[in-house]
């Protein structure tokens, strides 16, 4: 039992899979997780370099602005400014963990227990995911997006298909359905289903239709403006979903692209949901296994202390004074709330039996934590389970800044016992992507007249969206509608503040 | 549960070189401007090691719905002497971040490295050689292979299988060869007779069979075939390159700096555009001779100037070694424009009778000594000479220059493309 798993920094296959056969005995036996199939792949800081730009997929289709990217990241780690992650980790069926040749051998354990177990259960397990991703789709999906983007540039040209994914991924983050209520996302299905539309469309194409003289289509200026709203569907917050639907003018490739671009962002949207507790889980979880690790006498003292200065770094949080301050660390935040949890079920004061009366004195704690994982996201954790002794610890306080005021900043709330839920709810709410992105909606198109898509921002907090870049947004939304379109930027009483119309540019001819 | 380890490191890597070559190709134009404008600034040495330019991000811009402004609450660790109600006086807008790649304003300035291919090639995208019409197919260096259909005859690892077995299998079935199925077919019938006479039939039917099956065979030498390849001149442009100097007392080190620096750009130039380069170094004071690189930049000489002597050298060796008919001739001559007032005939009849013709190309490049404009000094006595021959018809090409940041430039202009000439020349 005491057999060390390895010696110094030294690794070899053979002790990456003694490692990994070690972090699953823990995690199984003593954490009670529940993952996906692990798959591990050792690989370069090269690699490394690509998989960053391809927001860390194994495969993509292709674009020009990975390439930016890739060049960005290239330019600041030769020259220093930035160490690459130790791993990536991909939610599919079989979970994905890339790690870096360079770590050593303590650093493969950390990152499998931090990746392969934590990470993978969290994937598995929690509901975001389980709802909003298809974990065992993923990889052919991005497989039959690439080639299906290859063959649209073979068919109308790289220029193209590049102008319409450019449209697409500036207005990525609003081609998300933010509600569930339709069916689980299959993307096998809907591989499959590209493919069968596409064989139809050909099967089915006949020239002469093109031939046949139009007749008169019936005046809609008859349907009341409540119907039209209702057949479009409107109001609608899925900018994306509503051009590929409704779009006039869209060819059927442009709609398909529009789709895979809202496919993969819906796949990444839990992920920015669930950052604290994500990474508050893989680290709670690479935290017990190491320790575990080292309480049996498999990992030496020297490479547990190795260990423990990474783990220190990552979950080192900087106060708001600190030079290196840039917001809450995830890994910081996440990592002791988990902790926190610990020590409530374990070791309750009485504050905590008032304030968490269900979980504190449980002496579960991997029942309830493992309860946690699966039903939260950030902003929900955070509201019910911040609790005022680690309020106390990082010392939170809660700045109130309103332009009006001429005195400054105003401090509303500090960790005291009138500030603990004001700050607790406010720090949630920093967390919940339904307050922090821009809450815009189709609300109307005139159909019956110039065809004008009018868009809305409902202003939360007198915070406006920063001119040129909506402008440019905006642009691309009307090269993709084909016609006008409005953003009115309107406050919590319809008072519109602003307002921008864009026309659509002309499309060169095809040469 | 198993746990699978792959080993990826030795997968081809370059995944995302063809995403940055779309980015490059997007970003073309504001990339050749930085390039031009970080050559500038560098060593000739360095002119080919690629590094890092900033581009403007504007056009590499990927806007996003971005909300900004209106009031603001933050819940921030680290307290340690407010409490609720105090009010901290504003500190000007905060410390602004760094900003990840796209994002912030298009004033952004967006760096990153180019490698040294690329720099090259963006460098010299817009420059264009005069001429490339002479071709000579070379008789080195310049065989390819080719596939070139079948052949009966050849090296057994030629074999064509699959053109082998088809013959064979037409030759079959036009001779009728039996197959083995009739075969088979007609000893389980064998097998199955009980009346001895159709049985002895049969038996002769197969020995027939199988006699015929042996005539015909299988596989005939006559079947295989061999894929065939022929060796194919690949035509290879070659190029010599003049250089021709004076090296005369009145050249100081700077000048000699700034003509090698034009120098090397030439050839770097050529080298890009013809696979095969030869550099003829003339260096000349009152009498010219052919000299290795090393003496032509740094070796001691002194004596008066005569042009005419370099002129005449290069019109032999040319004469000897380069044949203008096979190769394609450049030229690039750098002096102080000193020349000796007699020596203007000669040079001028040379330049235009026997050098100018069988050049694709020849640049005067005048130096000059730093910080003294070259546009203040009155014309120097070669500078005169050469641009009378060109007011005459001359394919010259001349410019001056003084610093080393205005060589690239110069190389710049000319070889522009043409139309960009034209159409700076046509207003």
């Amino acid at each position: 039992m005491t057999e060390r798993l390895f010696e110094g920094a030294d690794w070899d296959f053979h002790t990456l899979q003694r490692i990994s056969d070690a972090c699953e005995e823990v995690a199984m036996k003593d954490l009670g997780l529940d993952v996906y199939p692990n798959q591990i792949e050792v690989i370069t800081a090269e690699q490394m370099l690509d998989a960053y730009s391809s927001v860390g997929m194994p495969l993509f289709y292709k674009h020009w602005s990975f390439g930016k990217h890739f060049a960005y990241h290239e330019a600041s780690y030769r020259k220093g400014l930035m160490g690459l992650a130790y791993e990536i980790v991909i939610n599919s069926s079989p979970c994905i963990s890339y790690l870096m040749e360079e770590n050593t051998a303590t650093m493969q354990t950390l990152v499998i227990a931090h990746a392969a177990f934590g990470h993978n259960h969290f994937f598995k397990n929690n509901y975001l995911f389980k709802q909003w991703t298809d974990a065992d789709g993923i990889l052919d999906y991005l497989d039959f997006a690439k080639k299906y983007v290859m063959s649209c540039e073979a068919r109308h040209g790289r220029v193209e298909v590049e102008r319409t994914l450019d449209a697409a991924h500036a207005l990525m983050s609003h081609g998300i359905d933010r509600y569930p209520g339709k069916k689980k996302l299959d993307l096998r299905a809907e591989e499959k289903r590209a493919g069968r539309r596409r064989q139809h469309e050909e099967e089915v194409f006949n020239d002469l239709w093109r031939t046949v003289p139009a007749g008169k289509s019936k005046s809609r200026s008859a349907i009341s403006v409540e119907r039209r709203r209702k057949l479009l569907g409107l109001p609608q917050e899925n900018l994306l979903y509503f051009l590929e639907k409704s779009a006039p003018r869209l060819a059927p490739w442009q709609r398909e692209l529009l789709r895979i671009v809202r496919h993969i962002a819906q796949y990444f949207y839990p992920q920015s949901q669930t950052k604290v507790m994500n990474e508050g889980t893989a680290t709670y979880v690479h935290y017990r296994i190491m320790t575990k690790l080292h309480e049996q006498g498999r990992l030496t003292d020297g490479n547990f202390l190795e260990f423990l200065q990474s783990h220190t770094n990552v979950v080192f949080q900087p106060e708001f004074d600190d030079r290196r301050f840039s917001g809450f660390n995830p890994y910081a935040l996440g990592f002791s709330m988990m902790q926190d949890i610990e020590r409530i079920v374990t070791r309750p004061e009485d504050e905590d039996r008032e304030w968490f009366p269900d979980i504190a004195g449980k002496n579960d704690v991997m029942g309830v934590l493992r309860d946690v994982w699966a039903n939260y996201r950030d902003e929900s954790f955070i509201a019910q389970y911040l609790s005022p002794k680690l309020m106390r610890h990082f010392r939170m306080f809660h700045l109130h800044d309103d332009p009006e005021e001429r005195a400054g900043i105003r401090v509303d709330a500090i960790h005291d016992e009138r500030g603990f839920r004001r700050v607790r709810r406010e720090l949630a709410r920093q967390h919940d992507v339904g307050y922090i992105d821009a809450n815009i909606e189709v609300v109307d198109v005139d159909l019956s007249g110039d065809r004008r898509l009018i868009v809305h921002h409902r202003v939360i907090k007198g915070s406006q969206l920063n001119e040129t870049d909506a402008k440019r947004v905006l642009q691309h939304l009307a090269d993709l509608w084909t016609y006008d379109v409005a953003l009115i930027e309107v406050d919590a009483n319809d008072k519109v503040l602003r307002e921008y119309v864009v026309s659509p540019r002309p499309i060169p001819a095809a040469a | 549960m198993a746990i699978h380890i792959i080993d990826r490191r030795l997968n081809p890597g370059g995944k995302s070189l063809e995403n940055r070559q779309r980015f490059l190709r997007r970003a073309k134009s504001l990339v050749q401007g930085a390039v031009k404008k970080t050559s500038q600034e560098r060593d000739i040495k360095d002119v080919l090691e690629g590094g890092e330019v900033t581009i403007p991000l504007d056009g590499m811009h990927e806007p996003r719905f971005r909300r900004e402004g209106g009031t603001r609450d933050m819940v921030l660790p680290g307290n340690k002497k407010f409490i609720e109600g105090d009010y901290l006086p504003r500190s000007g807008q905060g410390s602004a971040k760094d900003s990840g790649p796209g994002e912030g304003d298009s004033e952004d300035a967006f760096r990153f490295v180019l490698s040294r291919d690329e720099f090259v090639d963006l460098f010299l995208d817009d420059l264009e050689l005069p001429d490339l019409a002479k071709r000579k197919i070379a008789q080195t260096e310049s065989e390819g292979i080719q596939r070139a259909g079948y052949t009966t005859s050849g090296s057994p690892s030629n074999i064509s299988v699959s053109r082998t077995v088809r013959l064979a299998l037409a030759r079959r079935i036009a001779l009728k060869r039996p197959r083995k199925e009739e075969l088979e077919e007609l000893e389980a019938a064998i097998a199955a007779c009980t009346d001895e006479d159709e049985r002895a039939e049969l038996v002769a039917e197969l020995e027939k069979l199988k006699a015929k099956s042996k005539r015909i065979p299988f596989i005939d030498p006559l079947d295989i075939r061999y894929r065939r390849f022929e060796t194919v001149p690949k035509p290879v442009a070659q190029a010599v390159m003049f250089c021709l100097m004076d090296v005369s007392g009145s050249m100081s080190e700077h000048m000699k700096d700034l003509a090698k620096r034009f120098y090397m750009l030439l050839y770097v130039f050529l080298k890009r555009r013809y696979k095969h380069v030869e550099i003829v170094f003339i260096r000349h004071t009152d009498r010219a001779e052919e000299v290795d690189e090393q003496t032509f930049f740094y070796g001691p000489a002194s004596g008066g100037t005569l042009v005419s002597s370099a002129l005449q050298a290069m019109h032999e060796i040319v004469r000897e070694r380069f044949n203008p008919a096979d190769w394609n001739i450049y030229a690039a001559q750098a002096s102080d424009g000193d020349n000796s007032y007699s020596d203007g005939e000669l040079a001028g009849m040379l330049l235009t009778d026997k050098i100018l013709p069988v050049c694709q190309f020849f640049a005067y490049l005048e130096v000059g000594e730093s910080g003294g404009s070259a546009f203040d000094l009155s014309d120097s006595s070669l500078w005169t000479l050469y641009e009378r021959l060109r007011g005459g018809g001359a394919p010259l090409s001349m410019r001056k220059v003084s610093e080393r940041s205005e060589i690239f430039p110069v190389f710049h202009d000319l070889f522009q493309r043409r139309e960009t000439n034209q159409e700076k020349a046509a207003p």
